[in-house]
C-alpha cells in the first residue's frame, strides 16, 4: 500500500510522518501529480494561512488534482478547511469539495484556539474504536459550522465540525498525529479504509 | 469544552536534562526523551524543552534532540532557549518541533515576533516573558530573571499579541522557585487583557496552587518543572484532583 502526503510548503509535516512511521507506514511526501494519483491513501495536511496555502496548491497545480481523486484522503486541520468552498481567512476560494463557509471564531473566546476539546463523533469508520467521546489536540483559529458532512463535533463559543466526510475525502481540524493514543487510532482506521 | 493544559518543563544542556531527577524506573534520567515519554504517558497535555547550553555546538546538538523527541512523541512540544532568528526557529520546527518560545531576542528586537508568526503562523509562536515586581510595577526582565528593562509587564503582553503571538508563557520571578503558588493576580490582569492564550510560570509546589491559578488566575495552562521531575506531585494526582473541583482537564 502506498501512502502520500501531499508536499506544497503547508508548515511542518515531520510529526505527521513520524506517527505514520510508528504505525509501520513510510509515507512519500511529493507533489508529483502521478505520484499522488498512484498512492493508495493521500493525506493533505495544512497548517498556516489559507490564502498562501490555496496560492501554492495553485502554483504547483494540484488544485485541480485535489478535487478528483478517488482514493480515501484526510484533509488535517487547514486541510480540511481548504476542502470547504470559501474561508474569511483572507477571503480565500477554497477547492469546494463541501459547499460550506470556514469562519473565524468570535472574540468571546481566545483565539486560537489551542489545547485538548471533546470531541463527538458518530461515525465507526474513521473513528472505529475511539470513544464516542474523546480528546483531540486542536490549534485554530477558524472553524468550519456543523454541515451535512459533519461526522464529529466539538464546541468552543459554538457547536462546530471536527470531522467531516464526503464520499472519500475525510477532514479532521484537530491533529491526529498530536492527539495521542485516540490521534493514532484515527490515522490507523484512516490506513484502512 | 476546551481543556486546561498541565505542562512539565524540561531544562536542557547540551542534549541532556538538568536538575535533579528523582524518578525510578528510568534507565537513564538524564534522557530528554525518556523523560518526555514518561511525562507523556502520565498524561502531561504539552511539554516544554528548555535549553539553557551556551556551546557553540549547541544548535546542532538541539536539533538532532528535537527530532528524536518528535519520533518518540504524539503530544505537541515547545522549544526554546537563544532563538533569535527566523532561520533558528525554522531548524526547530523542520526538525518536529510544535512551536518555538523566544524570550529575551523578542525584548530586544519585537519585529522578530512578526516575522516568526508571518514565517511559521501565530500558533507557532510562544513569546515567554519573565517579570518581577520593583516598587508595585511588573517590570519585564531579561536573561531568565537577571536583567531589569523599563518595559511594564501589562504594555508589554499587548504589544506581543499585537505583533502576532500565539500564545505567552508568563513567569514571576517572584514566585518561581518559591513553591507558594502562582502570581494568580497578575495572571488574571494579564489574561482579561489580551485574547491569546496564557501559559502561568513559577510557583508550583502543591496541587492547590494548580487550582488557584485556573481559577483565580484565569490561566489557560500551567507549566511547572520540580514539582513533577522530583515526583512531589504525580500529574494523574494532579488531574483527578482538579477533575474533582470541577475545572476543566483531559483524564490522565
Amino acid at each position: 500500500m502506498k501512502t502520500v502526503i501531499i508536499d506544497y510548503g503547508a508548515g511542518n509535516v515531520k510529526s505527521l510522518q513520524f506517527a505514520l512511521e510508528r504505525l509501520g507506514v513510510a509515507a512519500l511526501l511529493t507533489k508529483v501529480p502521478e505520484e499522488i494519483l498512484a498512492a493508495d491513501k493521500i493525506i493533505f495536511p495544512g497548517q498556516g494561512e489559507a490564502k498562501s496555502a490555496m496560492t501554492k496548491l495553485k502554483e504547483n497545480e494540484l488544485d485541480l488534482l485535489l478535487k478528483d481523486l478517488k482514493q480515501p484522503v484526510l484533509g488535517i486541520c487547514l486541510g480540511m478547511q481548504l476542502f470547504c468552498s470559501h474561508s474569511q481567512e483572507g477571503d480565500t476560494e477554497g477547492l469546494g469539495i463541501v459547499s460550506s463557509e470556514v469562519v473565524r471564531f468570535p472574540l468571546t473566546v481566545k483565539v486560537p484556539q489551542m489545547g485538548w476539546n471533546l470531541v463527538q463523533h458518530n461515525q465507526d469508520g474513521l473513528f472505529d474504536g475511539i470513544s464516542k467521546e474523546s480528546y483531540m489536540y486542536l490549534v485554530h483559529s477558524y472553524y468550519v459550522p456543523l454541515i451535512n458532512e459533519t461526522i464529529a463535533r466539538s464546541e468552543y463559543s459554538t457547536l462546530y465540525s471536527v470531522a467531516i466526510q464526503k464520499n472519500n475525502y475525510y477532514g479532521v481540524q484537530f491533529h491526529p498525529e498530536k492527539s495521542g493514543k485516540p490521534g493514532s487510532r484515527l490515522l490507523e482506521n484512516f490506513l484502512k479504509l | 469544552m476546551l481543556t486546561k493544559r498541565i505542562i512539565p518543563c524540561l531544562d536542557i544542556k547540551d542534549g541532556r536534562t538538568v536538575k535533579g531527577i528523582n524518578f525510578v524506573n528510568l534507565r537513564d534520567a538524564g534522557d530528554p526523551v525518556e523523560l518526555a515519554t514518561r511525562y507523556t504517558q502520565e498524561g502531561a497535555d504539552e511539554l516544554v524543552f528548555l535549553d539553557i547550553s551556551a556551546t557553540e555546538q549547541k544548535r546542532k546538538t538541539l536539533a538532532a534532540l528535537v527530532l528524536r523527541v518528535a519520533k518518540a512523541l504524539d503530544i505537541p512540544f515547545t522549544v526554546g532557549g537563544g532563538i533569535s532568528s527566523v532561520s533558528d526557529a525554522r531548524l526547530l520546527l523542520l526538525n518536529g518541533a510544535d512551536k518555538v518560545s523566544i524570550n529575551s531576542a523578542a525584548v530586544k528586537r519585537p519585529e522578530l515576533i512578526n516575522e516568526l508568526a508571518a514565517a511559521f503562523g501565530n500558533q507557532c509562536v510562544v513569546v515567554a516573558v519573565d517579570a518581577k515586581q520593583i516598587e508595585g510595577e511588573w517590570i519585564v526582565h531579561l536573561v531568565g530573571g537577571k536583567v531589569p528593562t523599563k518595559i511594564d509587564l501589562f504594555d508589554w503582553v499587548k504589544e506581543v499579541e499585537m505583533r502576532g503571538a500565539g500564545e505567552i508563557l508568563f513567569t514571576s520571578m517572584d514566585h518561581d522557585g518559591t513553591k507558594n503558588g502562582f502570581a494568580n493576580e497578575a495572571l488574571a490582569k494579564i489574561s482579561n487583557s489580551i485574547n491569546i492564550p496564557i501559559i502561568a510560570s513559577g510557583g508550583a509546589g502543591e496541587i492547590q496552587h494548580f487550582i488557584d491559578t485556573f481559577t483565580e488566575g484565569k490561566a489557560d495552562a500551567a507549566l511547572a518543572a520540580s514539582v513533577f521531575h522530583f515526583g512531589e506531585i504525580s500529574i494523574p494526582a494532579l488531574k483527578n484532583q482538579l477533575i474533582k473541583e470541577k475545572i476543566a482537564i483531559r483524564p490522565a
